[in-house]
């Protein structure tokens, strides 16, 4: 049996893990509060910049776009999105999963992907299984701006429209609610099934200032950064739900163990009293 | 009086939702005031300031890629970036300007000369509205 102070030792080192596992509870509860304002606030522009895109789309049929058209799949690129700290859960571990055997089963060689990936958990993860990782970014901040990854989108959307990928999917934690959390996946380039949900929305039909085509040529690729940026934001407020639900359990955890801890304490601080007791009533026998 | 309802939306959030009687702006073809009635329109706006006129004073706004939807009563501009002229880090504005004109004055690549040039473009357009330049 452990002695005394083995125990008091082991009581005191887990309290001190579940102040920290109860604060960074606290912090990943408020940064969620504020991930999820963010994505809120980004539902406006989705829906209208999607609202004018498929009316596009769908209304003049004549319209031709590279972005619109799918064309010959001879590499795709995945775009990954994941943390770039860990404490999360299975967070990045599902996402990061998923996009491995996706790519194990659809491709033979390095030749036919690439990734991007936004996240150091990621970014590490294809490195060190030697993947080609065409462009990464780390360091997003817990709250970003359109500015700050704005470089990485429209990058990204440029090696579409240079050849250089035929097709784009990407990969993120969809926000359901504070405690689930589901991998996503989702096609943004091409974008083929737009005339199809369009036809539906496509009430008014607009006057084109030069020409659809031009217009297009500016709108799609914003269209397609926007789609990225939104699964961002959707992700980190995924990130933080993650992370918040493991603390919450860490915290339970550890709580179950000191409780566990404390009655063993109190059990061999008994025993040693008993035994004491017995030593001396033994030994008063002894004398009379 | 008829009156147009304007908003303006970025990636951000939300800028400014309002009633206004006049808007005009910069796009790609040329300038456009609009007013109430306007026939349905979409239309890529260049970096430059979209102006609002109503209810006796008018308001500015600096817009960098960004596109207009018009419908007869109402106005939205959709901008990768849209600034009041009191949101606009001034200091900032100028570094940029300063960084830009510089690159372009080391004359690099083309592809970096295009972006110092939309930089610049973007500092400029700030200023301008900021310091109600027009």
């Amino acid at each position: 049996m452990a002695s005394l102070r083995d125990i008091k030792g082991r009581i005191n080192s887990t309290k001190k893990t579940k102040q920290i596992t109860k604060a960074m509870e606290m912090v990943s509860a408020s940064k969620l509060n504020r991930a999820e304002q963010n994505a809120r606030s980004f539902v406006p522009y989705s829906e209208k910049i999607q609202e004018v895109v498929t009316g596009i789309a769908a209304g003049g049929g004549t319209v031709k776009h590279p972005m619109l058209e799918s064309r010959e799949v001879k590499r795709t690129g995945y775009v990954v999105i994941t943390s770039d700290r860990g404490l999360a859960g299975a967070y990045n571990s599902s996402v990061l999963r998923r996009v491995y055997q996706e790519i194990k089963q659809n491709h033979s060689s390095t030749d036919e992907y690439t990734l991007i990936t936004l996240g150091r958990v990621g970014r590490d993860f294809f490195r060190n299984r030697n993947m080609p990782i065409d462009k990464e970014v780390t360091g997003i901040s817990d709250q970003p701006d359109f500015a700050d990854i704005s470089t990485i989108t429209s990058e990204t959307v440029q090696l579409y429209t240079d050849g250089k990928i035929d097709q784009l999917y990407m990969y993120y934690n969809h926000y359901v609610s504070a405690i689930t959390q589901e991998v996503t996946e989702k096609k943004v380039l091409p974008l083929t099934n737009l005339g199809e949900q369009g036809k539906a929305a496509a009430s008014s039909s607009y006057e084109y200032e030069p020409s659809q085509e031009e217009i297009l040529e500016v709108l799609l690729p914003q269209y397609a950064e926007s789609l990225i940026y939104g699964a961002l934001l959707d992700g980190k407020a995924s990130e933080h739900a993650a992370r918040m639900t493991a603390m919450k359990s860490a915290t339970d955890n550890a709580d179950d163990l000191i409780g566990d801890l404390s009655l063993s304490y109190n059990r061999a601080r008994q025993a040693a009293i008993t035994q004491e007791i017995t030593e001396i009533v033994g030994g008063a026998a002894a004398l009379e | 009086m008829k009156t147009l309802t304007v908003s303006v939306v970025t990636p951000d959030g939300p800028i400014l939702e309002d009633a206004y009687d006049m808007v005009s702006c910069k796009a790609e073809s040329g300038e456009l005031g609009i007013m109430p009635g306007h026939i349905p329109m979409v239309a890529p706006l260049t970096i430059s300031a979209v102006r609002l006129k109503g209810n006796g004073q008018s308001d500015r706004i600096a817009v960098s890629g960004g596109f207009l939807e018009v419908r007869p009563d109402k106005v939205t501009i959709l901008a990768q970036s849209a600034e009041r002229p009191s949101d606009i880090d001034i200091d900032r504005a100028r570094k940029a300007k300063e960084r830009a004109e510089q690159r372009m004055a080391d004359k690099q690549s083309d592809i970096d000369m295009r972006r110092a040039e939309l930089s610049l473009k973007r500092a400029i357009n700030r200023l301008d509205v900021h310091d109600n330049n027009f």
